[in-house]
């Protein structure tokens, strides 16, 4: 058995604050049911433990990097299940009708497809163009910049440089 | 496997698959420990190699969603994910 890493209350209310601070700074919204999203914070201090990044707690990660990507969190499918459910799959990020209390946060399908789906979705080719650059688009929520690279962190919703694919 | 038995009524042999980390795990074994249930759970994640493989592919012989939490009781019936509802209808 792995041992379990040792997370304290402290780390856990730092960062509690630190993603809500920037979740609110860009548009998005933590669970308000603070039990529920504690508990998810510290699995992501966990998982930062065990795996060396924010593995959803939700799900089970490989421990390969390359193969948990999609479910760093912010995952990949955060902004489509808010949208539709009003909340991610883990329930730490929700809509605004949730945070006014419109809305309650129920378990919701998983989106991420299975693994023998996962192999098949690789990279399109980018498309032929005559920009002058290329368009890098985050895979978390969307955003496009057009630039020699990707930036180190997604401006809005703070998602790391290799979230980022070629858009155009 | 490192199954950990919680004692309680018997209503058959009950599996919950789980995740140590996961918030719905934790809401499922609470509502199956309130109803007073005698069932077996195991953290997925904080097995390894052959183990972990071994329990995956029964989980897969179950559900092919493989998500988490899995709860399967006699070996037939399985619920996938914390429906509350569901799990009072089959155990309540």
């Amino acid at each position: 058995m792995m041992n379990d890493a040792n997370v304290t209350n402290d780390e856990v209310q730092k960062l509690y604050a630190r993603l809500d601070n920037e979740a609110e700074a860009s548009g998005y919204h933590l669970n308000p049911d603070v039990e529920h999203t504690r508990d998810l914070v510290r699995g992501l201090l966990i998982n930062e433990k065990r795996y060396g990044y924010w593995a959803c707690p939700c799900r089970l990660a490989s421990g390969d990097k390359e193969d948990d990507l999609d479910i760093i969190c912010p995952c990949d499918y955060r902004d489509q299940d808010v949208e539709e459910y009003g909340t991610c799959y883990c329930g730490l990020y929700v809509s605004e009708d949730v945070l006014d209390g419109k809305q309650s946060v129920e378990p919701i399908p998983e989106r991420r497809p299975p693994p023998e789906e996962r192999k098949r979705v690789e990279q399109v080719p980018p498309a032929i163009s005559s920009l002058s650059l290329p368009v890098w688009r985050c895979r978390v929520c969307g955003y496009l910049c057009a630039r020699e690279g990707p930036p180190g962190v997604c401006p809005i919703c703070k998602a790391k440089k290799d979230r980022f694919e070629r858009f155009i | 496997m490192a199954l950990v038995h919680v004692k309680g009524k018997n209503k058959g042999k009950v599996i919950l698959y789980a995740l140590s980390t996961c918030v719905w795990c934790k809401k499922t074994k609470k509502l199956l420990t309130e109803l007073g249930i005698d069932f077996y759970y195991v953290y997925v994640d904080l097995l390894e190699g052959e183990e972990k493989a071994k329990v995956l592919d029964e989980m897969a012989r179950h559900s092919s969603v493989r998500s988490f939490p899995t709860l399967v009781i006699e070996d037939k019936t399985c619920v996938v994910g914390y429906q509350e509802r569901k799990i009072r209808e089959v155990l309540g």
